[in-house]
């Protein structure tokens, strides 16, 4: 059993916490993931590390509340609670090295992902420019612990109540419009905003890498629910990435895929929350 | 051990009289749930022997004194003296005996291929044609009745401990055989299995109508209660890694078996819909998609649903599709019935639940619909050529003969290779066709000193009794090894 250290709300339906899982804080890379399931029948989902204690023997992980089991975990999931498995850590750690500058964005959750990768570049001797973007200053977490990690720091909010108004795409295309170096471009965040960073950077002739989140099961390479077409060729994300060449993805198909199980995780929230409005009935 | 078993009344010998063998009787059928009921459910479909049944079916065996049964069967069980054993109403001793040569009795007593290996060796056949003792039944049966009347824990006093440390990884059945026989001898053991239930295949790949996930997890338990220590959740090569693995222990065996699913290239076929058999099996048999409003892991309730293959898991897989509702579920395989590598009792099984089976007939594309799922296959009708390298007859696509199927569901079954998991993270081990592990096949050493390796690691997917057996081999081999004070390490021939 991997038992939460602590756990908070960072804004709303966002939540952080720690797990304690000594073998996989001990060799976590910036990019990995773990897989996480909540009980004996839940779901395995993947999230990725946000960071890692290997002293305490602990991880982080931050993840949005979107369906049935991040939701149970954000509700039901507390201190002093345990989670039934916690597997990892998996992927292939994204590439470091001295690139030179490196603009590293995140959208929205995307923001904790980047945290170990910016870290790890810039202990690597790279000149870090993060671009973090949020829908609105009150769904802001963690950029104080990115502007720790990076050597600028740009915010954006959709509407404008925090930093520049607009996308982190609008304000890549400011960096570049305004001559600004760039040898390597990172973006993680809601596969939307992966897209339109690549469409963008396409023409720039800047290498640009996306951590793809596919639906997954096993995360070692056994099941192939996570395949997807890369450069034409069908890649296992939990293996083989989860980070690629952004130019290459199959961006069509990454999103039809995420769709595979739309209707099924609707009617098993719905499920859900039935099952609590008549117990809270009962007890009534 | 308090139940009282009268033998004469179950109508076997009792202590001191001789028995008189009644081969020329008929086998003894099983009782099968009906196929109009089993396909609305995942409860077993052969029910297995009753205690007077199984001592019925003993009192057929001859007890040879030179079983020919014995030989076949790749692990070598007493054969004679177990059914023996029954016969005389001891049915604990019996499943104590069968302990000695086969940690997993309840599983290979239920999806053993018997018919090609003990059963088809059976003197019996000889006099009485195609009623051989019905082996695989009886060790069934003695597994069970022992896990139902006991604890199902080890009873026998384990060898004074060696001092030694072995890592066993992956938790089939060939890791979980290795484990019992190490720990037997006296060696510390770790098994690591890299999801959170340990079985391997027969938890996420054989479904619970043809094996019970519960037998699995005695099975288990059984293996735990030997001393060793089993840990889910450690992916060697992340989690731990192969490193610290290779410093940390005397020996190691990888069983890390062949869990990396086949595809076959075309057009389409990441469509929405069109699974690898590792994933539909998963997602029903481990993560228990079928029990819904319990489980968290979802399915998509196949319509009209089309597998390709047409071996163990494609079968598997066409059943489980009846029974998740589909209308129609059709096996499509490139080759003949008589090509077909699936075992007897499955197809006859799969056929009498409905099962379509369509020979002769290769996909060569996927058609989806506008959101990406699917909504055809399209075939190539195939001809047989001359025998290929296999000795089976090659098949050859017939010119314009494609056609479309429509489907909702494709489950693709062609086969597993390897994970690259941990060739790839091990130094020095030396791999045939990218990912079997190359290995001795009489020590089972690999080309890392200490390291060992079997199962379907080494072989690509095959059964479980060899996986089983190699298992077995391989920690006898280990024990010489860590046993040698000169840790003679013969790289494989
Ligand atoms: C490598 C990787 C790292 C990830 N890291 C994070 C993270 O750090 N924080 C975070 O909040 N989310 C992360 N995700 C996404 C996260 O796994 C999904 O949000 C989660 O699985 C949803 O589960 P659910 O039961 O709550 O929602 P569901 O009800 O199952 O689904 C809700 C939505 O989530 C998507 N989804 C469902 N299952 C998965 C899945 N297995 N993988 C990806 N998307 C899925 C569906 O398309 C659907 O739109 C990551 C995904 C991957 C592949
Ligand atoms: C659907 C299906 C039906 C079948 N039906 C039959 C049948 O009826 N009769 C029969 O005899 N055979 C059958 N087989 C074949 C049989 O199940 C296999 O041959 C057998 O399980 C192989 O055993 P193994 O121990 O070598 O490997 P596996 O059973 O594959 O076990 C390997 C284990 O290692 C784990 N692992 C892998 N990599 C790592 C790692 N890096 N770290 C930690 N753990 C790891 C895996 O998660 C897995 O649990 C069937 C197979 C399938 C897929
Ligand atoms: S293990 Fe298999 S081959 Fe051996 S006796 Fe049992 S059923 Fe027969
Ligand atoms: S060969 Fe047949 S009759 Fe002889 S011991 Fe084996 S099972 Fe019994
Ligand atoms: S999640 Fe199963 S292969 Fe990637």
């Amino acid at each position: 059993m991997y038992a939460i250290t602590s756990k908070r709300t960072l804004a709303k339906g966002v939540i952080e916490m720690t797990v304690q899982a000594p073998r996989v804080a001990a060799h976590h890379k910036p990019g990995q993931f773990v897989i996480v399931m909540s009980d004996e029948h839940g779901e395995r989902i993947p999230l990725t590390i946000a960071d890692s204690d290997p002293q305490k023997g602990e991880i982080t992980i931050v993840f949005l509340e979107v369906g049935k089991t991040t939701i149970q975990l954000g509700e039901q999931f507390n201190a002093g609670d345990s989670l039934f498995a916690v597997v990892g850590p998996l992927g292939t750690p994204t590439h470091v090295e001295k690139f030179g500058t490196v603009v590293v964005i995140g959208g929205g959750l995307g923001v904790a992902p980047i945290y170990p990768i910016c870290k790890g570049l810039k202990e690597a001797g790279n000149r870090v420019v993060a671009i973090v973007g949020y829908r609105s200053k009150d769904l802001m977490f963690w950029h104080d612990r990115i502007a720790s990690v990076s050597d600028e720091m740009l915010v954006t909010t959709d509407d404008g109540s925090f930093g520049e108004k607009g996308l982190v795409t609008d304000a890549l295309a400011k960096l570049h419009d305004g001559g600004a170096k760039m040898d390597r471009i990172i973006a993680i965040g809601p596969p939307v905003m992966m897209r339109a960073v690549s469409e963008k950077t396409k023409d720039w002739g800047v290498s640009t890498w996306v951590s793809l989140n596919t639906i997954m099961i096993d995360g070692t390479g056994m099941c192939g629910g996570c395949r997807v077409h890369i450069g034409g060729e069908t890649k296992f994300v939990c293996v083989d990435g989860p980070d690629f060449d952004a130019h290459k993805v199959d961006w069509g198909e990454m999103f039809a895929r995420m769709k595979g199980y739309a209707k099924e995780e609707r009617m098993a929230l719905e499920a859900d929350h039935k099952c609590k409005l008549a117990f809270e009935a009962l007890r009534r | 051990m308090a139940d009282a078993i009268d033998i004469v009344e179950l109508g076997g010998v009792k202590e001191g009289d001789k028995k008189k063998p009644r081969s020329k009787e008929k086998r003894l059928d099983i009782a099968c749930q009906d196929a109009k009921e089993r396909i609305h459910n995942y409860n077993e479909v052969a029910l297995g022997y009753s205690p007077k049944e199984a001592v019925a079916e003993s009192m057929r065996c001859l007890e040879c004194p030179k079983p020919r049964c014995m030989v076949a069967c790749p692990v070598h069980i007493d054969i004679p003296t177990f059914i023996g054993l029954i016969s005389r109403g001891k049915f604990h001793e019996a499943a104590e005996d069968i302990h000695k040569y086969n940690a997993l009795p309840a599983v290979c007593g239920r999806v053993c291929p018997q018919e090609n290996l003990c059963e088809a060796a059976c003197i019996i056949n000889d006099t009485n044609p195609h009623n051989p003792i019905a082996i695989g039944r009886l060790e069934r049966f003695c597994a069970d009745y022992h896990f139902l009347h006991s604890d199902g824990e080890h009873a026998a006093p384990l060898k004074p401990a060696t001092g030694y440390k072995v890592c066993v990884i992956g938790s089939g059945p060939s890791g979980l055989s290795c484990a019992a026989d190490l720990a037997k001898m006296g060696h510390k053991v770790d098994l690591f299995e890299a999801l959170h239930k340990p079985g391997g295949v027969m938890m996420y790949g054989i479904p619970e109508f043809r094996l019970p996930k519960a037998i699995v997890q005695k099975e288990v338990n059984y293996v735990r209660s030997l001393g060793v220590n089993i840990e889910c959740n450690v992916v060697v090569g992340r989690t731990l890694p192969v490193k610290e693995v290779l410093d940390g222990y005397d020996a190691v065996y990888v069983a890390s078996g062949a869990g990396y699913p086949n595809m076959m290239g075309i057009p389409g076929e990441n469509l929405n819909g069109v699974y690898s058999a590792n994933e539909f099996l998963t997602r029903v048999n481990l993560m228990q998609a079928w029990q819904e409003g319990v489980a968290g892991t979802p399915i998509r309730r196949p319509r009209r649903c089309v597998v390709v293959g047409a071996g163990f898991t494609a079968f598997d897989v066409v059943r489980i599709a009846l029974r998740l509702g589909a209308q129609e579920a059709r096996i499509v395989y490139r080759r003949s019935r008589d090509e077909m590598p699936g075992r007897g009792e499955e197809i006859e099984h799969a056929e009498q639940e409905g099962a379509i089976i369509t020979v002769l007939t290769n996909p060569v594309k996927y058609l989806g619909d506008e959101n990406g799922f699917v909504r055809a296959v399209v075939v190539q009708k195939m001809e047989l050529g001359e025998p290929d390298s296999s000795g089976r007859r090659r098949p050859i696509p017939i010119k314009d003969s494609e056609y479309e199927i429509p489907c909702d569901t494709v489950v693709v079954s062609i086969g597993q290779t390897p994970n690259v998991l941990i060739p790839s993270n091990m130094p020095g081990l030396k791999t045939r066709w990218g990912s079997i592990i190359q290995a001795n096949r009489e020590t089972y050493m690999t080309t890392v000193p200490k390291v060992f390796a079997g199962g379907d690691a080494i072989t690509g997917a095959a059964t479980v009794i060899l996986a089983t057996r190699a298992g077995r081999e391989a920690a006898r081999s280990m024990d010489a090894y860590l046993r040698d004070p000169a840790r003679a390490w013969y790289p494989p021939a």
